[in-house]
Parts: structure tokens; sequence; C-alpha cells
């Protein structure tokens, strides 16, 4: 049987990416079966949706804003997510497409899960805001949500 | 309603259709592509209808089908074809999209041809591997005769049907001689197909696309796969047109991944082509510190920009066709032979090299006297020392270029040498700091001196030389983002040793201001301020000189200071001589009294005396001049004045307080003799009006006030009454008693004076005692000529209880009063807010309980019960 559904036992996505208020990538991972270029250019492209969600998002009140941003697109082997935080730092997920059984819940979770240990990163009194991440803790979390590769 | 039914009718049918076309799908591999295509043939017919109907989520919906048969590639010999099959769907289905969006269907950001161009380019780029792994023949293979491939009709019924096959209905496959062949000239064929062509094209397709529906950084991608795909296709000029297009987004948004990879792109592109300067430049930025190569590979590419600054010809970048190879080093051995041109400039404020430089000069300013001096810091980020041949650094006045300028000759076999002892050398990692030191020119003083730009020399003039020009004084395209986030980190940084600092905590400072010397001669002014109108004030400045030599040309420029009001400066006079009667004619301003010249130490007085016509404050300019230096002194003079608070209105009848405040802006204490309070003939005063501040001091700053209760009978016009003036008499405090007294006159605003009906005034104790009685007395004064209907109410207060009328209605005759009398009970110490008084005129209905709340009080403190014992002790004290 595949892993525990629901909830953030299941290890699904292929890259996870922090994006930077600025647009640079604060954190990248992927899985290390796959070409790592592929992955920053399919994060990298997605943040045009991204920056049109924001935008279009601008107009809407700010205290009812939410935070995820749903499927950003589709390509034929990839499913991109994305989420963005009040500080305007960006989550974004790639999920392999042929994983179906993932549900729109399930990734909101991981987000949420995700945003939890950045904002541990933030309290940390050594890290500068807008450096690059290196932490043990982020690096566990990210692991969780990872495709895992036997 | 036609339409609607047979367009149903017509899915329906589609629909079927595909259900039966699919059934026998599973039974024969080697069929299959025959019957995928036919299935596409009427997918593809579904799509234009659904694109007809505007259904563009039919219409993408009938394209999963698409999905169905991708996994169906049929012959494995001629898989190439199932992806030139696929990149031919997506194809016509991005053009399909394309027709309708101008037919007038809207597209979005995430649902746009350009994905379906995309897509087809991508299937192209597999047909293209496919290709080269399958159909790699030897070249001794010939093309079968006669042609497998030819057919009576030299038509085919569908895409990838076999000729050989064709009306051949039966599924087996009889002739398997015939089928190799067949296969065999299919293969030869893919061959001379130009892929990179079809892939561009494709590519160029979907960038169009994308630069519609606002996808910038997936434009970029694209265009990064294009530029590959020309590199691949032996077009390097084109390649790196559009890599060099796009590497500029890439750096400014800090992907530093894809950066390294599209430089190392350009890279293998600018050596093939050898092409000098992008190839410098490009190792450059790629033994920089946004480049994500590792360290072995940074030490080949540094080790090939030594050979190239050595006029040598480089080591080929690995992964590169042979051939090409071959070709571009016939290219390098001519760049080699072929002298001149061999001095390259790159700029590199738009890239990130690995060098980084930070020019800083020592202070924001400098005197002319002292020389001006800065560092210059660079540090290298490759992994090999590096030593460079010249630093020169470009300043807006050019002439002092020449002193800043570090240089030295070496040996061209030096170059590859390890040893960092030599001062042109960088070494990874280490900050190296070059000090220079330049006397500013006289004609600076007061002027900027900016860093233009800092040149670093790298290889040398016998070799090939590559000029890095920093604008200003340093920074690069990433320098900005890291001072500010070195600026945001509180990070500690580790001790270093003293001569040695952090490359994060240094800023650049470009330039600097040059300032004239301080002067070494003091002046002072002797003077007794104020200055009263019409005297002859003497002002004495006395001139002495510190200078260690003769100070020559000693000029005095002394009177009022340009630049203050127009008739100041025809109401004031100034002149070298007291006797002189002053008149209009004389200057405000005496420039340049020569007073010759002052030995060192020497000592000179000058009386000047100024006549001012006005009284107001006055800054006066003192200024010397002399040779070897120059000074500017100036010193400015007091002023002095009053100010009056004021009421905006009175009530008539009604005693008002009216208060003075003098407040001393003299810097020399004032004494004022006496203060008097004329009023008009309209104000009467309640008691005597005598001066309460006689023969008071005032510092500086210090005010002193006086009240005056007076009052105001009705007037007939409403508007303002004249309050009438008030005079200060005062003198400049001073033990010499025959400093004069002075007469300021100030007039007193005018105040409104209105008429109120009803004047209530209260009478109760100054304070109160926690559960004592406070009898309270209200006055109600009927102030009109009518008899007055009054409704009065008591709003009760939490600090007290009370008795006493709560609510009652009233008659007042005019002129008369009515007393209303209340026994307040405290029940809480403090300030506390008074039950309060509410009056009502039927008569009046302007008449507001904000007017009243000006007559009586709100608040009244009460103090607690104090103690029997204690209460003694007071008494007693």
């Amino acid at each position: 049987m595949g892993g525990g559904d629901g909830g953030g036992g299941d290890k699904m996505a292929v890259c996870i990416a922090v994006i930077a208020k600025e647009n640079y990538p604060l954190y990248i991972r992927s899985v290390p079966t796959e070409n790592e270029l592929k992955f920053h250019y399919t994060v990298h492209t997605s943040l045009d949706v991204v920056d049109e969600k924001i935008s279009a998002m601008g107009k809407a009140l700010v205290d009812q804003r939410e935070l995820y941003l749903g499927l950003l697109y589709p390509t034929e082997d990839y499913k991109v997510y994305g989420y963005v935080t009040n500080s305007k730092v960006k989550f974004v997920m790639v999920v392999d497409s042929s994983n179906t059984a993932l549900r729109d819940n399930e990734i909101r979770s991981m987000f949420r899960k995700l945003h939890n240990s950045y904002t541990d990163i933030m309290c940390n009194p050594f890290y500068n805001p807008g450096d690059r991440i290196h932490s043990r803790a982020f690096d566990n979390t990210v692991n969780s949500m990872m495709m895992q590769v036997c | 309603m036609g339409s609607g039914v047979v367009h149903h009718g017509l899915r329906l049918s589609f629909l079927l259709l595909f259900s039966m076309l699919f059934e026998p799908f599973e039974k024969d591999v080697k069929l299959v592509w025959d019957f995928v295509s036919v299935i596409f043939g009427c997918g593809l017919v579904c799509c234009v209808f659904w694109f007809f109907l505007k259904l563009i989520l039919s219409s993408l919906t009938q394209l999963k089908h698409i999905d169905l048969c991708k996994k169906k590639i049929g012959s494995a010999e001629l898989a190439f074809e199932h992806a030139a099959w696929m990149s031919k769907q997506f194809q016509a289905f991005g053009d399909l999209f394309d027709e309708a969006i101008k037919l007038g269907l809207t597209a979005i950001q995430t649902q746009n041809p350009g994905f379906y161009y995309q897509q087809a380019a991508y299937y192209a780029q597999e047909r293209k591997q496919l290709a080269s792994m399958l159909c790699n023949h030897d070249s001794s293979v010939v093309y079968p005769n006669p042609d497998p491939l030819e057919t009576q009709t030299g038509v085919l019924d569908f895409y990838g049907q076999r000729p050989w096959r064709q009306g051949i209905l039966s599924f087996d496959l009889s002739d398997p001689e015939k089928e190799k062949l067949g296969i065999l000239a299919l293969q030869l064929k893919e061959k001379n197909v130009l892929h990179s062509e079809l892939i561009i094209a494709l590519l160029s397709n979907a960038v169009a696309q994308f630069k519609k529906y606002k996808c910038p950084r997936m434009k970029s991608h694209l265009m990064v796969q294009m530029g590959e795909e020309y590199y691949y296709a032996k077009d390097y000029t084109k390649a790196l047109k559009l890599l060099d297009y796009v590497m500029c987004e890439y750096r400014s948004e800090g992907w530093w991944t894809l950066l390294t990879s599209i430089l190392t792109t350009a890279l293998k592109c600018s050596y093939l082509m050898a092409q000098l300067k992008d190839y410098i430049t490009y190792s450059l930025e790629l033994l920089g510190r946004a480049s994500t190569l590792k360290e072995d590979q940074k030490s080949r590419i540094e080790k090939n920009l030594i050979k190239v600054l050595m006029n040598e010809s480089p080591d080929p970048e690995p992964d590169c066709d042979a051939t090409a190879v071959k070709a571009s080093q016939k290219l390098w051995a001519d760049r080699v032979s072929l002298a001149g041109s061999n001095v390259f400039t790159i700029e590199v404020q738009d890239f990130i090299p690995f060098v980084q430089c930070k020019a800083k000069f020592l202070a924001p300013s400098f005197h002319v006297d002292v020389p001006v001096q800065f560092d210059v810091y660079l540090r290298a980020d490759c992994p090999h020392p590096i030593r460079f041949s010249k630093l020169c650094i470009s300043f807006n006045n050019q002439d002092y270029n020449q002193y800043c300028v570090v240089e030295e000759a070496y040996q061209k076999s030096d170059i590859l040498e390890q040893s960092s002892q030599g001062t042109m050398c960088l070494v990874p990692g280490k900050t190296r700091k070059f000090t220079f030191k330049f006397v500013a020119k006289t004609e600076d003083v007061g002027k900027k001196i900016e860093i233009t730009s800092v040149d670093l020399i790298l290889g040398s003039e016998s070799g090939r030389c590559v000029i890095l020009n920093w604008r200003g004084g340093g920074g690069d395209a990433a320098s900005s983002q890291e001072a500010l986030q070195a600026a945001r980190s509180f990070r500690r940084r580790p001790k270093l040793p003293d001569n040695e600092v952090h490359w994060d905590s240094l800023t650049i400072q470009a330039s600097t201001m040059i300032i004239s010397r301080v002067p070494n001669i003091s002046v002072q002014l002797r003077h007794e301020p104020p200055a009263l109108t019409n005297e002859m004030y003497c002002l004495i400045v006395t001139v002495q000189s510190h200078e260690e030599t003769v100070a020559k040309d000693v000029k005095l420029t002394a009177g009022l200071k340009p630049g203050q009001d127009a008739n100041l400066t025809q109401k004031t006079q100034v002149t070298l001589r007291g006797t002189d009667a002053c008149d209009e004619s004389f200057p405000a301003l005496l420039p340049d009294i020569p007073v010759g010249d002052l030995q060192p130490g020497e000592k000179l007085e000058k009386p000047i005396y100024i006549r001012c016509g006005t009284v107001g404050a006055r800054m006066f300019l003192v200024y010397v001049s002399y040779l070897i230096n120059t000074v500017v002194e100036g010193k400015e003079i007091l002023c002095k004045c009053h100010r009056l608070e004021h009421l905006d209105r009175v009530f008539a009848d009604i005693p008002f307080l009216l208060m003075t405040d003098i407040l001393s802006a003299s810097p020399w204490p004032l004494t004022i003799v006496t203060s008097q309070l004329q009023l008009s003939p309209s104000m009467t005063p309640v008691d005597q009006l005598e001066s309460y501040v006689e023969n008071v001091v005032l510092q500086t700053g210090e005010s002193a006030s006086e009240c005056f209760c007076l009052r105001c009978p009705p007037v007939t016009n409403a508007t303002g009454v004249a309050t009438g003036c008030y005079i200060i008499s005062w003198k400049r405090s001073s033990p010499v008693e025959s400093v004069p007294v002075v007469s300021t006159v100030i007039t007193l605003p005018h105040v409104i004076v209105e008429s109120i009906p009803l004047h209530v005034n209260a009478d109760l104790p100054s304070f109160g005692r926690v559960r004592e009685s406070l009898p309270v007395r209200y006055h109600l004064q009927n102030k009109t000529n009518l008899v007055q209907d009054v409704e009065v109410s008591v709003e009760p207060s939490d600090a007290f209880m009370f008795s006493g009328l709560k609510q009652i209605r009233l008659r007042i005759l005019p002129g008369t009063q009515q007393e209303m009398l209340y026994n307040f009970y405290p029940l809480m110490a403090g300030y506390q807010q008074l039950p309060s008084l509410h009056v009502n005129l039927l008569r009046f209905p302007n008449f507001t309980n904000q007017l009243l709340r000006r007559f009586i009080p709100t608040h009244i403190f009460v103090k607690p019960q104090g103690r029997q014992a204690d209460d003694n002790s007071i008494a007693a004290a």
C-alpha cells in the first residue's frame, strides 16, 4: 500500500524551493535522480504566474488574502504549486503529474508545514533575512515531503 | 436550435468512433502506429470543432486523448517517428489555438498556445535525440534500391503509414525482408532532417506566445533553449546573441545556477569562434563569486584565461564537437599570430567578475593643506592567485590621475608563478589594500573630488591586456544587494589581524570634498548690544594672527550681511569714523578695507560704527582675508522681542484676565525697569493696575508674566475693541548706571466683545475634603432686559453625593440674579469632576453649556480625610 494518506506523511514533491521577495532563490532542493537544472528552470518560470497572481491579489483586502496560490501551471510531466507569505516570500513545490492521489488539501498542508519551518528559521537571531537558507531542521522538513528515492 | 442538436450528435459520434478505434489497440504492437494516426486525424477534427464552438475546455480534454497514445510507441526502430508525430500534434493544436484566438477566443497566462508549441519543441528535441541514436549508420550503408518508400500514387493515406504496406489490409506482415529495407530507408531519410531548425522554429513560436501572455521568465527559458539549439546546430553567433540577451535577466534576479549554466554554453560558443573579448568576459564571470562551478572547473578556466592573457591558445572546452574544436584551434592559432588589437576594455558594472573592487576616501572631506587619502581594496574569488600589471584610478579632475597608479613590470614567465608575495598579486579570498595619497589643488577648494573609474589591468602589453573598468568607486552587478545584506546582518565577524579587513564591512566612498584650510587667525568682535536706533553703535574688530609667517595683504570686510531684508540695507549705514554724520548715502557694507600686513602674533583693532534706522535684528558680517591662506569668519548680533498671548473674545461686563508674557531672547541679561498697562477708554480695570515685574532681571530665554483683571462694558458694534497698549521699560543689565532705559510699546490685540444673556458664577471653596460637606452656591444673573425662563438641572458625578434642586424651572427678572444652593458631599479623594450644572434658556436656544463651562469650574480637588491625631499635629505646626 502507498504511504498514509492525508497529513504531512506523504512524500511526494520532486522539488521544493523558497524564493525571496526579490525573486532570487533562498533554498532549492530537488530529487537527486533528475536533472537539477531542469527544476531550477521550472521553478524560475513558475514565478511568472506567481507574480501575476500576486498582482491580481494586491487589489483584494490584505487580511483576507489566501496564502496558497494553488496550481501555478501544469506541464506534461509535473504540476507546479505556489504559496506566498505575507512578506512576499514564495514557496514553490513541483509534484510529479502521475501522482494523482495528491489532493489540494494535502498540498496546502504541506505548504503550511513548510511555512512553519520557515518561520522557525526567521526566528533564529543568527539568520539574516535574505541570506540563503542553511538549516538542518528545514532540510528535514523538506526531506519529509520529498519523493524518497530507493 | 438545429445546430446545437447537430453539434451534440456529432460529438457523440466522435466519442463512439474513438472507443471503437481503441479496441484493437492492445492486440498488435506493430500495427498500433497505423491506428494512432487515424485516431488523431479524427481527434484534430474534434479540436477544430470545439474551437469553433469556443469550447476551449472541451478542446483541451480532446487533446488529452494524446495522452492515451503517448506510451504507444510502435516500432522501436522508428521511435523517432512517434516523437515527430507527437510534436506535430502539439504544433497543430498550438496553431489551432492561435487561429481560434485570432477569431476572438481569449487565452490566459496559464493556458495559451505557447505551451503547446513548447511541448511540440520538446518532442522535436526527443525526436532529434532518438534519430541520433537510431540513425547513426555508417557512411557505407547505402539507401536501398529499389526505393521501398516509392508508392504508385506518390502519396500516403496518413502520416506514418508504411508505403510498402499501402493497400494491404491484413494484419500479418508477410515479408520481413521488405519490412527491414523499408525501416532502413526511413532511418536514412530521418538522418537528413534538419532537426535543429524544426526545434528552433517551434521554440520561437512559443517565445512569441509567451511574450504576448506576460511570461518573461518562460520566454527567457525558451530563449536559452533556442540558444542551446543554435549551439548544437553550430550557429554560434546566433547562439551567443540569444544567450547574451537573457543572461542579464538571470543575473539581475540572482539565479546563479542558471546563470552559470548559460555562461558555460556561452563560453563554449566563444571558444569555438575564438571570440577573444567574449571568451575573456565569460571566463571572468565563471570564475567569480556568482558562478556555481566546482573548484576544478574554475581552475581549468583560470588556467585557460592565463594562457589567453599570455597570447596563447586556450585548451578546448569539454564536451565540444571534435570537428568544431579542430576548426576553432586554427582560429586561435590565427589570433595568436595576429598582431595588434590586443587590448580589451571590459566594463564590469553589468556583470560579476572574479575581481571585486571598492574604493574609499578616508574622510568625507579634506582640508586643502592636508593630503587627500584613499584606499582601493581588491579581492579575487578565483581558485589560483592572479597577477595584474597595473592599477590606476581616474578622477573627475584628471590632473590627479597620474598620482594614483600602481605599476610593476614583471617577466612574462612569472605569470604562472604560485608565489603570492609580490605586491601585484591577488590571493584568492584575501583582501588587498592599496593606499594612495595626493595633494589637492587650490582651485578645487569647495569642490568635490570624485573617483570616476578604477582600472585594473590583467596581462601585459606584450601579450594581451585586459582592462577591468569599474565605474565610480567599484562595485558590480551583485554588490548592491550584497551591501544591503551585509548592512542588515547582525552577525559578528571574527577578529582579524590589524592590517586586514572584512570585505563585507567595507563601504564604497567614491567622492570627497576639498575644503579650505582652517584659518590661523582670530577675529574678535567687541560691542555692547543691543544697538539702539539712530545710535552710532560701535563695533570693535580685533584681528590677531597666529600664523607662523607674515599674513600679507590683510583685508577686512565689515557691514550688514548681504541677503537680508532689502529695507535693512537702506536703514543701516556703516562707517569707519564715528564723527561722521551718517545719512542715507553711506553704504551698509564696507568691502575690502586694506589693513596692511600682520606679523606673526600681531594684533590689530579696528572700530566700526553702525547706525541703524529701524528696530529689528541685524546680522553683521566681518570677513578677513589674507594671502597665504583664506579665512572666513562671521559673527552675528542679538535680537530681542516680546510676545503677548491673547484671548480672542471677551464677554461684556464680565471680568476677564489679561495676561502678558515677556520673553527675553537677548543673549545678555535684561532688566525690566517697569511695565505699564495703558487701557483704551472702552476697558476698565477691576482692580489697581500695578506692575509686578519691576526690576526683574531676565536671562536669555527666561520670561516674566503679568496678569490683569479687566472688564469691558457692553458695546454696540460687536467686532473688535482695542484693549490698549503695554509699555515695557528696560535696559541691559550692566553695573554701569548710565545705561539708558528703553521703552518698548506693544499694542495689545483687539478683542471681540460679545454680550451674553445669562451669566453664571459659582461660589465654592478652593478644595473639598472626603465626607465633609461642600457648599456650592451658583449665581444666575440675567443680563438682558427680558424675563428669562430658565431650566436648571444638575447631573450627578460618581465622586459626589449632593443635595439641592436636581431639576427646576424658574424665572429671572431683568437685571436680577437667582441663587441656587447645593450641598456636595465628596466621596473620593483626588481631582474630581463636580456634578455638572446644565442651564437651558428657553428664549436663547444658542446659549449652550459649552459657554457656561467657561464661567464655572468643572473639577475640584478633594483632599483625603485626615486622621484625628494628624489633624492635631497639623494644627500645632
